[in-house]
């Protein structure tokens, strides 16, 4: 029997700081386009789960499982919230794919949301911080930003990584963007704009930084048999690999690489029985730019301390040998945290369908996708195929 | 109920005022803070106390520019993740220096500061800031061989 996973409908709602709308009108938007996009009748929906990872702290509102079932009109099936911080959203894919292929349910809604433009900047990042191990982190006065810049820092001094490097993630993500209808920021920037941005914490600046975002991502999955009878571009996920590491970034042997990356990448690459030379096209977690360039690595694109190296290469540009980041990444198509891990299978299905527009990259077959949680202590790594 | 942040920080006082993790007898790795639980060994794991001598290495740092309300007024600070002579790695702020002379690899030592407020009329958390020993204690600056004490 052939038991695997399909994608059969994707939505999202336009990213940016939506000021003229709540969690739900946006929650609501991403999952009606993902069940128009799969032709499903409401009815044959008999699961729903949520990723989001701080709708209490962001909007004084939690129970989103219920919430999402109400505001969908989809009756009285089960609902299901998870949280993993900024891999809230991969996980929530995970636990449909695990739900659908033990058989407890066959047609899923999967959404990811974040609201954060309901407060300020400051605590913004505050509630990001928790992704963080707070007590003995982030009350010492480590904020988020902080603890990418050790890596950052860290990179340098191993590997000779130099600032330029550290700008490059970001004007290949904004260049990319700027052809996605969806993302946040549509407009290129140029790399001596990114190099003379704010510090935010040094050598980290703000445009090294994914932005504070509201939106939200929607999957309709489902069993492989039944995909047949709703879609003929069903796009498969061959494998879901999930792992952790240490909360605390200093328990660490290594913080200039995520073993939690390198393992749940190699997994699901078995699982799937594919190489990583076989991947056409990659969404890797850039909430800091260092993030990209060491995922760069973990994954295998590019040798340990070479991920700068890469970048500057062009290898990860749509076009290069393995585009990185088509959407625009967390970076330019906006981090709705518990949405993020959402919009990236959502990025990976349309350019698998052919559906990615102007950054489709041509002929991709075999796509896969990097979900961080805080600084590395969550990975999910999903592989899909056409 | 407790005043915020009173019942969380007086619960750890061991460990942030002296810095005071454990270690596992059995495999003989440090940790701080201290674990309920050896990761290496597990249920072969003996834990002791164990307070660290606050000597190490600055391992990474950074000078946070943009911090949360508790910490605006020490803007722009440095922060670090110190390298412990026992092995262990913490994340502490680096005080006493100027921001343009840290360095990885720079040596430092424990000091007691003010760490933050809860709030407008919360309480004051205190503990572990960290220093270059040079200018203190005048060692040198050159790190010290594990296990021997100095």
């Amino acid at each position: 029997m052939s038991n695997r996973v399909a994608i059969i409908g994707v939505g999202m709602c336009k990213f940016g700081e939506l000021w003229d709308q709540n969690l739900k009108d946006f929650t609501l938007e991403a999952g009606m386009y993902a069940i128009f996009d799969a032709g499903v009748p409401g009815s044959d929906i008999d699961g729903m789960v949520i990723g989001n990872m701080s709708a209490g702290r962001f909007t004084n509102q939690e129970h989103l499982g219920a919430l999402a079932v109400d505001m969908g009109g989809l009756g009285d099936i089960p609902a299901y919230s998870v949280e993993a911080a900024c891999a809230s959203g991969g996980a929530a894919v995970r636990q449909a794919y695990m739900a659908i292929k033990s058989g407890e349910h066959n047609v899923m809604l999967v959404l990811g949301s974040e609201k954060m433009s309901d407060v300020n900047q400051t605590e913004a990042m505050n509630t990001i911080s928790v992704a963080s191990d707070w007590e003995w982190e982030g009350m010492f006065g480590a904020t988020f930003p902080a603890l990418y810049a050790f890596m950052a820092r860290r990179h340098m001094y191993e590997y000779g990584t130099t600032e330029e490097h550290l700008a490059l993630p970001t004007v290949k993500n904004h260049a990319n963007a700027a052809h996605n209808p969806w993302a946040q920021f549509q407009s290129p920037v140029p790399i001596d704009v990114v190099m003379k941005s704010g510090m935010l914490a040094d050598p980290l600046r703000v445009l090294h930084s994914a932005p504070v975002t509201d939106g939200a991502a929607g999957l309709v999955m489902c069993s492989e048999e039944l995909a047949k009878k709703y879609t003929d571009t069903p796009v498969f996920i061959e494998a879901s690999d999930q792992r952790s590491d240490t909360l605390a970034l200093h328990d660490r042997k290594s913080i200039t690489t995520m073993n939690a990356v390198v393992s749940s990448t190699k997994g699901a690459l078995m699982e799937a029985n594919l190489e990583l030379k076989d991947i056409d096209v990659f969404e890797l977690h850039d909430s800091f730019s260092i993030g990209e360039i060491i995922l760069t690595e973990d994954v295998g694109i590019a040798k340990k301390g070479e991920g700068g190296k890469a970048l500057e290469e062009g290898i990860t540009e749509i076009g290069g040998k393995f585009p990185v980041n088509t959407s625009g990444g967390l970076k330019a198509r906006g981090h709705p945290v518990g949405a993020t891990g959402v919009a990236q299978i959502v990025e990976l299905a349309l350019q698998l369908r052919g559906d990615a527009e102007k950054r489709q990259v041509d002929g991709a077959e075999k796509a896969l996708a990097v979900n961080i949680g805080g600084t590395g202590a969550t990975s999910i790594v999903h592989v899909l195929r056409r | 109920m407790a005043e915020q942040g009173v019942a969380s920080v007086w619960r750890r006082i061991k460990a942030i005022y002296t810095i005071q993790g454990n270690m596992c007898e059995t495999c003989g790795t440090y940790y701080f803070p201290p674990r309920p639980v050896c990761p290496e060994c597990r249920r072969k794991g003996k834990l002791e106390l164990y307070t660290f001598k606050g000597l190490g290495t600055i391992y990474s740092f950074t000078v946070v520019r943009q911090a949360p309300e508790d910490f605006k007024r020490q803007m722009p600070y440095v922060i670090a993740q110190i390298e412990l002579d026992e092995g262990t790695r913490l994340t502490a702020q680096i005080v006493n220096v100027d921001i343009k002379d840290v360095k990885i690899g720079m040596r430092v030592r424990s000091c007691f500061r003010k760490i933050k407020e809860f709030g407008p009329g919360g309480i004051i958390a205190y503990g572990y800031k960290f220093e270059p020993t040079m200018k203190v204690t005048g060692h040198e600056e050159k790190p010290i061989p594990k296990g021997k004490s100095q």
